[in-house]
């Protein structure tokens, strides 16, 4: 490929520098020429090449922060300005891929180098002996913009679309289309001539700065549910195709069996985890059981759908910040295509962590908890990238992001979780009282809410009438209930009414059969809607029910019965002569008391 | 050629600053001292010509004119089969009276494990004690801490769990240890006859707080290289509050704005940079880390503990004495529990804690001053068999002695229909039988 034919940006005059000052991992160096914000620069070391980022310039002294270990640096370390902002690398292939927050391949990087990760190892993210079947879609003439179709392959079920590269803007003609074929990603596949008559050709692949959001369409507003097969998630604390969510808890509360659930079960196209700051072992859990689990909803092996973008606590922590920007960078591609992505990104904090070690050594005046006063801005940022986009043919494809917050001491008032609660859709809060007392998933409904009910409630209406009006009410008897459990721990079960503890029974048995659910058994794991449906209207024929009663004991004895004969139900196959069997016993018994 | 100057120009805290160019940022220097005396210092950062350095040892009695001698460099382990049964200290000099060490070096704070190379463990590490065994067990490459406070005997379960597990190499990293205690870690080797394949890297009190500071990281480079010959280390650190407390005063001598109660905000990169060197190698050996975080004032939410908690695989709380059953937690049981263990480990385990906390709500009702009713007259008596057969550090089982034993006090206490275990299991391995 010609000089002339790798277009993609005019060549960048290429700056350099010497470092002048080093103090972790952030350098000072005195350049000369041009350097542009957020470039991406190579830090010399030895023989080795640091890759580094630029962050700040002060006259004729940038700052930079280096993306690895910067033991061996001294003062006039050259340094060497590349003039291309941090991007990530898109193209077929990327599904299945393990990359770090640098979008290197994990598995190359190890054949390359073996059990530990090098420094100034950097391998191109795409296969780039993998052919991929070419078929081209816009003809010679045709006049394209950014993001529109110029070809497609297969990427395991899914058309991957090539697109006129998103860097590039205005109009371009088609004067050249290869033949359908099989072809790696660095051959070129089409060109065109922009307006002024300069050739540009295309491959497969294209690179997209990722910190900056990737978007060509209209956003639009969200109004498909996101199906977790989660009972509390799905019925309580609804999710929605494009919307946000954020699950804060303590340690040891559970977000990662969570985490791992929504990545199996989420009823979406596309996954993208990104694994940032947090245990490797996690990861490892993923990396090792998903391509031996199946999608619950295409019966394919849930690793075609998954992106794993894994930056773990011990690896460089600047690269942890980049890892979630890559991540959605990869989300945005696949919205393009006009396919439903769901990132979820554990965790959060650790982001920002990560923000607040610069911060601290840029010296820059602290917020909360040393935090830098730009956090809440990033946080919203981040969200934001978010959201339906209808595309020019008329399809639409959505990005949901889930961030798991961690918040120090499991106190939710520090800054991280307060300025993701500013911005995100729903809040699936989980409480250290509710794990120690085992009512998994800890997801706590006093402290929990979604504000896509209603909308949710919308689409659900054709099914069941007034779906939104059950839900809230179904909330307000949770809080009632434990208003009155808290009362009767005072003055006891005789000192309190028969309708109260009606109220209190009734929480408890919603609590008990419905929210609670048990991540480790095979049916109860995953619960799908229409299955909750059903439960959910019998929850309801037995909050409508006035029952008599003639002694607390009674009351009490007969509510024990039954939400263990619903849970009983709950392990049942769906639909199965038992599971039909255990329903109408219920409904009779609530029906004939 | 090595570098020499001879002026220091600042000195605060354990940081000096010398005028010396070409000095690399992690390399490592030497100061000495007119008195003979040679410590060790590493480069901090770099300011033009000026570079910062951490010093060692205390820098009470350096010299503006002492010499600073640059080693061309980094922190370096020496390790290899002569490093079994030694003794040292956190820059790696011997502290047993013996010989310096010889050996291959390697660099401390090496770089990652590439999480694809990484394993899902499926090994338990039997240490016959029931708490941990029985209800948390540990896993081969768990990284995983002890919470207490100052005053309970954490170091002894260290060394028990040192003593019983079949580890081919054991690596203790003390931290902040007083001469007491670094005795009796000697004592417990040489009792148990353990001393040839354990090694001692150890900070004691009385030595300045930053020497702790390479501890973790000297016993850990050695582990790793261990465990890529094919041996499984196990890794004992106490105490890592000791560690944490010394890099919040580098910290705040290096005028970094604190994050929490004094920490600086690379702490828990900081702390899991270390535990995430626990590792399980395919076909190779593997490295298990068991620490102590002692908790200042009992709080769990105090950054030292709660940071550890977000990174750790699982906790064992020790209070009173007793492994306390509720807020331990391992992460990796499921892993082994009726898969590599016997298949009753599970339910019985999960009604035994079960029992055990209803117990402790009839006794609550008991102090209160409630009548018993006579299920809570079981409980009771239940939760002091609990408390003596199981909670008891000294008892020693292996695990399946600990599983019949759980059985049994079960059934000297309920009937079969109370305990609620799935009754295939109750008729296969419950005693009620037996006894009737």
């Amino acid at each position: 490929m010609s000089e002339s034919l790798s277009p993609e940006k005019p060549a960048a005059a290429s700056a350099a520098g010497k470092v002048e000052k080093a103090f972790g991992n952030l350098l000072q160096v005195r350049f000369a020429g041009r350097v542009r914000q957020g470039e991406v620069a190579f830090v010399k070391v030895g023989d080795r090449k640091l890759k580094a980022e630029v962050i700040e310039i002060a006259g004729a002294l940038a700052k930079l922060q280096v993306f690895e270990d910067t033991r061996g640096v001294d003062f006039n370390t050259e340094v060497e300005l590349t003039g291309d902002l941090l991007e990530a690398e898109l193209g077929p292939g990327l599904l299945t891929s393990i990359v770090d927050g640098l979008q290197n391949p994990l598995e190359e990087v190890a054949k390359l180098s073996g059990y530990f990760l090098p420094t100034g190892v950097y391998i191109a993210p795409l296969d780039r002996e993998r052919k991929w079947d070419y078929i081209p879609v816009a003809a010679v003439g045709a006049s394209l913009k950014r993001g529109d179709t110029v070809g497609t392959t297969s990427e395991g079920r899914f058309t991957h679309r090539i697109m006129v590269p998103f860097a590039l803007y205005g109009v371009y003609r088609i004067t050249w289309t290869a033949p359908r074929g099989f072809y790696n990603v660095d051959q070129i596949v089409a060109k065109a001539v922009d307006p002024a008559g300069r050739e540009h050709a295309f491959t497969m692949t294209q690179k997209w700065p990722i910190k900056n959001s990737l978007a060509q369409g209209e956003k639009i507003k969200p109004t498909k549910m996101m199906g977790t097969g989660v009972r509390i998630v799905d019925t309580q604390f609804p999710l929605i195709k494009g919307g946000t969510f954020c699950t804060p808890g303590p340690f040891g509360a559970g977000k990662t069996v969570l985490q791992h659930h929504l990545s199996k079960y989420s009823s979406v196209d596309i996954v993208v985890v990104v694994a940032c700051g947090e245990r490797a072992g996690e990861v490892v859990e993923v990396l090792r059981e998903f391509p031996h689990l199946t999608d619950p909803y295409t019966g394919e092996s849930l690793m075609n759908r998954t992106v794993i973008v894994c930056n773990t606590s011990s690896m460089p922590v600047a690269a942890r910040e980049s890892s979630i920007y890559l991540g959605i960078t990869i989300a945005e591609y696949y919205r393009q295509m006009g396919l439903d992505v769901l990132l979820l990104a554990d965790s959060t904090s650790r982001w920002a962590q990560a923000l607040r070690e610069m911060s601290g050594r840029l010296e820059e005046i602290p917020g909360d908890e040393a935090f830098p006063a730009y956090l809440g801005s990033r946080i919203a940022e981040f969200y934001e990238r978010s959201g339906v986009i209808a595309l020019a043919d008329g399809a639409q494809g959505s990005i949901t992001i889930g961030g798991a917050v961690s918040p120090a001491g499991g106190n939710f008032e520090e800054p991280v979780t307060q300025a993701t609660l500013a911005v995100v859709g729903a809040f699936l809060g989980l409480s250290r009282e509710r794990s120690d007392s085992r009512r998994y998933p800890a997801i706590d409904p006093l402290i929990s809410w979604s504000k896509y009910v209603d909308t949710i409630g919308h689409e659900l209406d054709h099914q069941i009438p007034e779906w939104s009006a059950m839900v809230k009410r179904a909330n307000k008897f949770l809080l009632q209930g434990n208003e009155i459990g808290r009362r009767m721990e005072v003055v006891g079960e005789e000192g309190t009414s028969m309708d109260d503890m009606q109220i209190y029974l009734k929480a408890e048995l919603y609590d008990f059969s419905y929210l609670q659910q048990n991540a480790f058994d095979k049916e109860d794991a995953y619960c799908p809607l229409e299955r909750q449906m059903l439960l959910f209207k019998l929850i309801n024929k037995i909050f409508d029910k006035k029952f008599k009663f003639t002694s607390h004991d009674e009351a009490r004895g007969f509510f024990l019965n039954l939400q263990n004969q619903i849970k009983n139900m709950n392990f049942m196959p769906f639909n199965s002569e038992m599971y039909r069997n255990a329903h109408r016993i219920i409904e009779e018994s609530v029906e004939l008391r | 050629m090595k570098k020499v100057y001879d002026r220091i120009n600042n000195m605060r805290g354990n940081l000096i600053t010398v005028t010396a160019a070409g000095a690399r940022l992690g390399e490592l220097a030497q100061v000495h001292l007119h008195d003979g005396a040679k410590i060790f210092a590493s480069v901090l950062k770099i300011d033009g010509d000026e570079v910062t350095l951490q010093v060692f040892k205390s820098t009470r009695g350096i010299a503006t004119n002492d010499k600073v001698m640059f080693l061309n460099r980094e922190m370096q382990a020496t390790y290899g089969d002569a490093l079994l049964g030694r003794r040292l200290d956190g820059v790696g000099e011997p502290i047993d009276g013996g010989p310096k060490v010889v050996g291959e070096t390697v660099n401390i704070g090496t770089t990652s494990f590439n999480p694809v190379k990484r394993i899902i463990p499926r090994e338990m590490v039997r240490t016959n004690i029931p708490m941990i065994d029985l209800f948390n067990c540990l896993v081969k490459s768990q990284k995983i801490p002890i919470f207490s406070i100052p005053g309970e005997p954490y170091n002894q379960l260290l060394m028990r769990i040192a003593n019983q597990t079949d580890a081919d190499v054991v690596i203790i990293g003390g931290m902040g240890l007083t001469f007491q205690e670094y005795q009796a870690f000697i004592e417990n080797a040489e009792a148990y006859g353990s001393m040839n394949k354990t090694v001692m890297f150890i900070h004691r009190a009385i030595d300045p707080p930053v020497e702790c500071l390479l501890v973790p990281d000297m016993a850990l480079a050695c582990a790793e290289k261990f465990a890529v010959e094919g041996k499984d280390v196990l890794v004992l650190l106490t105490d890592m509050t000791a560690f944490a407390d010394a890099i919040k005063e580098i910290a705040i001598t290096m005028d970094q704005v604190p994050s929490n109660r004094g920490y600086p905000g690379s702490l828990y990169s900081d702390l899991a940079s270390r535990y995430e060197k626990a590792v399980l190698i395919e076909g190779g050996g593997s490295i298990t880390i068991v620490g102590v975080t002692t908790m200042p004032g009992d709080d769990v939410t105090h950054p030292i503990p709660d940071n550890t908690g977000y990174i750790t695989e699982g906790q064992f709380y020790l209070h009173g004495g007793r492994i306390d059953p509720f807020g331990s937690l391992s992460r990796l049981k499921q892993l082994v529990i009726g898969k590599v263990t016997r298949e009753d480990h599970g339910d019985l385990a999960n009604a035994m804690i079960r029992l055990y906390a209803e117990s402790k709500k009839a006794r609550e009702r008991q102090s209160m001053g409630f009548r018993l009713s006579k299920w809570d007259e079981k409980l009771l008596h239940y939760s002091q068999l609990f408390e003596d057969r199981m909670m008891n550090l000294e008892v020693n089982y292996a695990l399946e002695a600990a599983l019949d034993l759980g059985w049994q006090m079960l059934a000297e206490v309920f009937d079969a229909g109370e305990v609620g275990i799935n009754q295939a299991l109750i008729d296969k391995y419950g005693p009620w039988r037996k006894l009737n």
